[in-house]
C-alpha cells in the first residue's frame, strides 16, 4: 500500500489543506443549497395537491402534506373530460410535430452537412439569418390568421415548432461525425440519394434524433404560448394552456366565492390547482430521470457551436 | 446571369438534395421571412377592412407616438436592464456551479444534485407561474405561511413593485443555472484531465487550479454565451415575464418588457401600426447590436466570432 502512492499522497495533502478544505465545505453546501432550492417549489406543488383545502385556506402550503386528502384528485377524476381532451391534445401535437420536425431536421442538417453540396453556406445563412433578424409578434400573428387561416388550427401550434436552427446545427454536427467515405460507396453501387439518406443515413444519426426528438417533444409538450394566440376552442386546448386556464378560473372563482359570502374551503381552489399542475407536469417528472442524460449530450453539442 | 446558370446546373445535378432542403426550406420562407413583409405596417395607420397593403402610410408617426408617450423609453430601459441582470446572474451562478459541481467528488451527491439543479429546465412557465403563486400569493403562500408562523405581518408582493425586478432574476436564475451549468461542466471536463492532474502533482491548490485551468477552459464559452445574448438585448423573455408578472397592471411600470407590451397591445388596445413599430425598433436594433458586435469580436479574435 505504501509503494505506489506517492502521487496519491501528495493530492490528498494538497486536498487537505485548510484553504481546500474551506473550499470543499463552501462547494457542498452551495450546490446542496441550490439542490434544494430547485427541489422546494415541486415538494410545495405535490404536497398541497394533496392537503385538505380546509387546512391550506387556514395555514397557507406547506413542503409537506399535514392534513393529507385526496378530494382534489377525486375532483379532477370524476369529471376527466377536459384532461383526458387536453392530454388527447397534447400527445397529438407531441407526437405529430416531433416526427415531423425530425425529418425536417435530419434532411436539412443531412444535406447542409455534405461537404459536396455547393450552396450550404448560403442556405445556411438563409437559416441563420432568421434567428438575428424577424417579423414579431404583430406580423406573424397577422399572417397566420388572415393569410394561412390558422386560427383553432393545431398546425398553429405544430408548425412553427417543427424546425429550428438551434437544433439542426446539433443534428449537423451529428451529420459531419459520419464518414464520407460511406456516401460515396453507397453512390458507386448505384444507390440514389434518397436510398442514401433513409437507409444509411437516418440509420447512423439515431444518436442525434433521439436527441432533437427529444428537444422538440418536450418543447411541443410545454407550449401554451401558441395556443394562448391561435386557439379559442377549448376542446383544442393542449395541456398546459388548459392548465393555465383552470388556474385564471379558479382565482376568478374563488375570488366570486368570497364576494358572494360562500366559504372559500368549499371550493377546493388552492389543492385543485397543485393537483392539475401534478396532473399536466407528471409525465415529464416521470421520464426526466431517463431522458436526462439525452439533454445534457445535445446541450454540449449544442455549446460547441456547429 | 452567370450565376443563376451555375445555379439551375447545380440544381439539376442535385435535384435530390435540393428537394430534400425544400420542406425546412419554404418553411422558413412561409413562417419567418414572408411575415416581415407585415413590417411596413410600422410605418402605416393600419385598418382592418383595408389590410395590410391597403393601410394609408403615416411616415413615422406610430415611432413618434410610441415614444411621445414615454412608454417607447420606459420599455426600452426595463428590457435592458432585465437582460443584463439576468445575463450577469444566470450566468455568475452556473459558473461557480459548474466549477462546484466538476470539483464535487462523492458519486451519488454529485448525481442527485445535479440532476434537482437541471429539472427546473423541463418545465414550462405556466408551472412557474403556479410556484409564483404558491410561495408568494398573500393568503396561502408560503413565504406569508413562514412568516405568520415566526409572528411577522404578511407581506404583500403585489404591493412592492421594486422587489419584482430581484423576484424575476432570481425565477430566471432557478430556471437556467442548470441549463447553463451543463454547458459550464462540458466546457471544462472537455480539457484533457490529465492537466489537472499534473497541475495537483505539482503542487496547484485548488484556487490555482480554478484560476489556471479552469477559467481558461471556459473563457470561449463564457464569450459565446455573452455574444447570443447581446444579439438579444432587446429581446424579453414573454413567456416568463407573462407567467411570472401576469396581468398586474399596478406592477408594469417595472416590470413592462418590449414583448409583453407589444403582446398587450395587439390583444387589447388593435393600436397596429404602433405595435407592429415597437417589434421593429427591436428587430433593428437587435440586428445592429449583433452585427456590429460580432465584428469587433471578429477583428479582436476571430475564432470567438458568432459568424
Amino acid at each position: 500500500m505504501a509503494t505506489n502512492t506517492s502521487g496519491f499522497e501528495g493530492a490528498t495533502k494538497i486536498k487537505n489543506s485548510p484553504s481546500s478544505m474551506i473550499f470543499y465545505i463552501i462547494a457542498y453546501t452551495l450546490v446542496g443549497a441550490m439542490a434544494i432550492i430547485c427541489l422546494v417549489p415541486f415538494l410545495i406543488m405535490v404536497s398541497g395537491s394533496f392537503t385538505a383545502e380546509k387546512y391550506i385556506t387556514f395555514h397557507g402550503f406547506n413542503i409537506y402534506p399535514v392534513e393529507f386528502s385526496t378530494s382534489a384528485y377525486e375532483l379532477i377524476f370524476k369529471n376527466p373530460g377536459t384532461v383526458i381532451k387536453a392530454y388527447g391534445v397534447s400527445i397529438y401535437v407531441t407526437i405529430l410535430g416531433t416526427f415531423l420536425g425530425l425529418m425536417l431536421t435530419a434532411a436539412t442538417a443531412y444535406v447542409l452537412g455534405r461537404k459536396d453540396f455547393k450552396y450550404r453556406n448560403k442556405f445556411s445563412f438563409f437559416f441563420y439569418f432568421t434567428t438575428l433578424f424577424n417579423g414579431g409578434l404583430v406580423c406573424t400573428y397577422i399572417f397566420f390568421i388572415r393569410y394561412l387561416h390558422l386560427k383553432d388550427s393545431l398546425w398553429a401550434i405544430i408548425l412553427p415548432g417543427m424546425f429550428s436552427v438551434f437544433n439542426m446545427l446539433i443534428m449537423r454536427t451529428f451529420v459531419v461525425g459520419i464518414p464520407t467515405a460511406l456516401i460515396e460507396s453507397a453512390k458507386i453501387d448505384g444507390a440514389g440519394e434518397y436510398k442514401i439518406f433513409f437507409s444509411i443515413i437516418l440509420p447512423l444519426l439515431k444518436p442525434g434524433l433521439a436527441t432533437i426528438g427529444l428537444f422538440l417533444a418536450l418543447a411541443y409538450w410545454n407550449n401554451w404560448y401558441n395556443a394562448m394566440l391561435f386557439i379559442n376552442n377549448t376542446d383544442k386546448y393542449p395541456l398546459q394552456y388548459m392548465l393555465y386556464n383552470t388556474l385564471q378560473k379558479a382565482e376568478a372563482m374563488s375570488r366570486i366565492a368570497a364576494q358572494a359570502g360562500i366559504v372559500v374551503a368549499d371550493v377546493p381552489s388552492n389543492s385543485l390547482k397543485m393537483a392539475m399542475a401534478v396532473v399536466a407536469t407528471g409525465p415529464i417528472l416521470i421520464v426526466y430521470p431517463f431522458v436526462q442524460k439525452y439533454f445534457v449530450a445535445g446541450i454540449t453539442i449544442g455549446s460547441v457551436k456547429g | 446571369m452567370k450565376y443563376l446558370k451555375n445555379f439551375g446546373a447545380e440544381f439539376k445535378k442535385n435535384k435530390a438534395l435540393f428537394s430534400m432542403l425544400a420542406p425546412a426550406f419554404i418553411l422558413t420562407l412561409v413562417l419567418s421571412y414572408i411575415p416581415m413583409v407585415g413590417l411596413i405596417l410600422a410605418f402605416k395607420n393600419f385598418n382592418y377592412g383595408a389590410g395590410i397593403f391597403g393601410s394609408k402610410f403615416n411616415g413615422f408617426e406610430n415611432f413618434r407616438f410610441l415614444f411621445a408617450s414615454g412608454k417607447g423609453w420606459q420599455i426600452t430601459r426595463n428590457t435592458i436592464l432585465y437582460n443584463l441582470l439576468n445575463l450577469i446572474t444566470s450566468q455568475a451562478i452556473a459558473i461557480l456551479l459548474s466549477i462546484f459541481i466538476t470539483e464535487i467528488k462523492a458519486k451519488y451527491y454529485k448525481k442527485i444534485t445535479q440532476s434537482l439543479i437541471f429539472l427546473p429546465y423541463f418545465i414550462s412557465w405556466v408551472l412557474v407561474g403556479i410556484f409564483v403563486f404558491a410561495i408568494f400569493n398573500y393568503e396561502t403562500g408560503l413565504l406569508n405561511n413562514l412568516r405568520k408562523a415566526a409572528g411577522a405581518e404578511a407581506y404583500n408582493i403585489y404591493d412592492h413593485a421594486s422587489i419584482w425586478p430581484f423576484l424575476i432574476c432570481a425565477f430566471n436564475a432557478w430556471k437556467w443555472s442548470g441549463y447553463n451549468s451543463v454547458i459550464y461542466i462540458a466546457a471544462i471536463t472537455g480539457v484533457d484531465q490529465e492537466i489537472y492532474e499534473a497541475a495537483a502533482i505539482d503542487g496547484a491548490n485548488i484556487f490555482q487550479r480554478i484560476r489556471h485551468i479552469m477559467l481558461p477552459c471556459i473563457r470561449p464559452t463564457v464569450i459565446t454565451m455573452l455574444l447570443l445574448q447581446v444579439g438579444r438585448i432587446l429581446r424579453g423573455d414573454f413567456e416568463m415575464f407573462y407567467q411570472i408578472v401576469g396581468n398586474n397592471g399596478q406592477l408594469f411600470d417595472m416590470t413592462d418588457v418590449i414583448d409583453t407590451y407589444v403582446f398587450r397591445s395587439l390583444m387589447s388596445t388593435n393600436n397596429i401600426g404602433m405595435t407592429t413599430a415597437a417589434a421593429l425598433y427591436q428587430s433593428v436594433v437587435c440586428f445592429v447590436v449583433i452585427v456590429l458586435v460580432n465584428a469587433i469580436v471578429k477583428k479582436i479574435d476571430a475564432d470567438y466570432a458568432l459568424f
